[in-house]
């Protein structure tokens, strides 16, 4: 028997079935010492059982037609999906050997500094934000890998902006194709979901250029570029909400 | 696509009780029902984990999240006053109806973030760990969010809410 105190958790494991057998044996036993907390429980046990019990007919009615899903697989196979997506992937790639040649000729500083950056970030957060199913490649669980790829792809030290102290979370990056090359972006949300992108790549124009708002339809944000790397930040708040955040990220930036 | 059909299908009864008791409202959980399977049929080559379940009410959850904002952004929310009587069941007015309608009543008067915690472990048995990942919440949120949902309910039950946080939760912010 070990000696391990009861928490919490293993009062809601208790109620929830959840316990392995030992601890469960263990729980009880507390429980039976402690009327006072076995009554807790056994109100959230009573809840359970009734949420299950009022909540179960739901389950019980036949599904409308809408919900079955040998139809909506049936549906699906009468798109030409295959077919949308192999031209999409030619387009795809006309574009990309497009893009490569135009890149070889000089370009102009509009089209390569902190207006492309920004058209890019903008581009990402539009592409990845409203992606539930995998808005990144790496997640933030992997981070050091993350940072090892991006940072090795970019021939630089990539460093992870922590944005916590402005409420943002880490969810994790992907690498992003540029015209200008490869670029690292990190997606951040917060509590509400809101979701945040900060794009980082090396830049051939503006290497060194103040910190400018920007914005791109209804994403909106900053852009700077500091020895050589550029950086924008953007999301869907208003762009000044956003100022203080990209000061932290440029600090932090700065202190590689 | 056979896979698919037989891993999928059985799990439809429980995405719809999750999306009605969370959504409130029939129609539009049966259509969030929809779009959800309509995904998952359209991505179930890309879905790197082998838990069906998790990865389903994961794609669930977060479209009835876009449902809140923009419902919240439309300013309109149905309570649970004004949906059906009959919304939550078939049965005939009886008690025990009488009695699981008012537990639900109750359940509708919480956050939708400790309601959706709720609903997950203690109706549809996801492990915590999977609720976290449905949720994209660490594990330890997804406790504490547990313990306030209880808690809580057993407050509304026992009409002890103060009605200070009542008025908060009316303005039924997101999450």
């Amino acid at each position: 028997m070990s000696h391990r105190p009861i928490t919490e958790d293993d009062l809601h494991g208790y109620v929830d079935q959840l316990l392995e057998p030992e601890r469960r044996t263990e729980v009880a036993a507390y429980l039976d010492a402690h009327p006072d907390v076995a009554r807790r429980v056994a109100t959230f046990s009573g809840q359970r059982d009734l949420l299950r019990s009022a909540l179960a007919p739901i389950a019980d009615e036949p599904l409308p037609p809408e919900l079955n899903l040998s139809r909506i697989i049936e549906a699906r196979k009468q798109r030409p999906t295959r077919l949308r997506w192999a031209v999409a992937a030619m387009l795809l790639l006309s574009v990309g050997s497009l893009g490569g040649w135009i890149a070889r000729g000089s370009m102009l500083a509009s089209s390569s500094g902190l207006a492309a950056l920004a058209q890019e970030a903008a581009d990402s957060f539009n592409v990845y934000a409203p992606d539930r199913v995998r808005p990144v490649e790496v997640r933030a669980s992997d981070g050091a890998q993350l940072v090892q790829w991006l940072s090795n792809r970019m021939h630089q030290a990539i460093r992870v902006p922590d944005l916590t102290t402005a409420g943002y979370r880490l969810m994790g990056g992907r690498l992003i194709a540029t015209s200008h090359g490869p670029a690292a972006m990190f997606m951040y949300d917060d509590d509400r979901g809101d979701r945040l992108v900060v794009l980082t790549r090396p830049m051939t124009a503006d290497q060194n250029a103040p910190m400018t708002p920007q914005s791109n339809g209804e994403v909106a944000g900053f852009a700077w570029a500091d020895g050589g790397m550029g950086y924008s930040l953007v999301g869907r708040s208003a762009a000044e909400s956003l100022r203080p955040i990209a000061n932290e990220v440029r600090k932090q930036a700065r202190t590689i | 696509m056979n896979d698919m059909l037989l891993q999928v299908e059985p799990l439809i009864p429980a995405l719809r009780r999750y999306a009605r008791a969370l959504l409130r409202n029939p129609t539009a959980a049966d259509d969030l029902v929809q779009d959800c399977l309509e995904r998952a049929v359209s991505h179930w080559q890309q879905r790197r984990e082998g838990n069906a379940r998790s990865w389903l009410f994961t794609i669930l959850h977060n479209l009835a999240v876009n449902q809140f904002r923009q419902s919240a952004s439309r300013g309109r929310h149905v309570t649970i006053d004004e949906t059906n009587e009959d919304d939550f069941g078939q049965e005939a007015v009886q008690e025990q109806t009488l009695m699981y309608r008012d537990v639900l009543d109750k359940l509708a008067k919480l956050p939708d973030d400790q309601r959706a915690v709720l609903l997950l472990v203690a109706v549809e048995d996801l492990s915590y760990a999977e609720a976290a990942k449905v949720l994209n919440i660490p594990i330890g949120t997804v406790m504490s969010r547990l313990s306030r949902a209880r808690e809580r309910l057993q407050q509304e039950i026992e009409g002890t809410a103060d009605e200070t946080s009542r008025n908060v939760l009316k303005l039924r912010s997101v999450k």
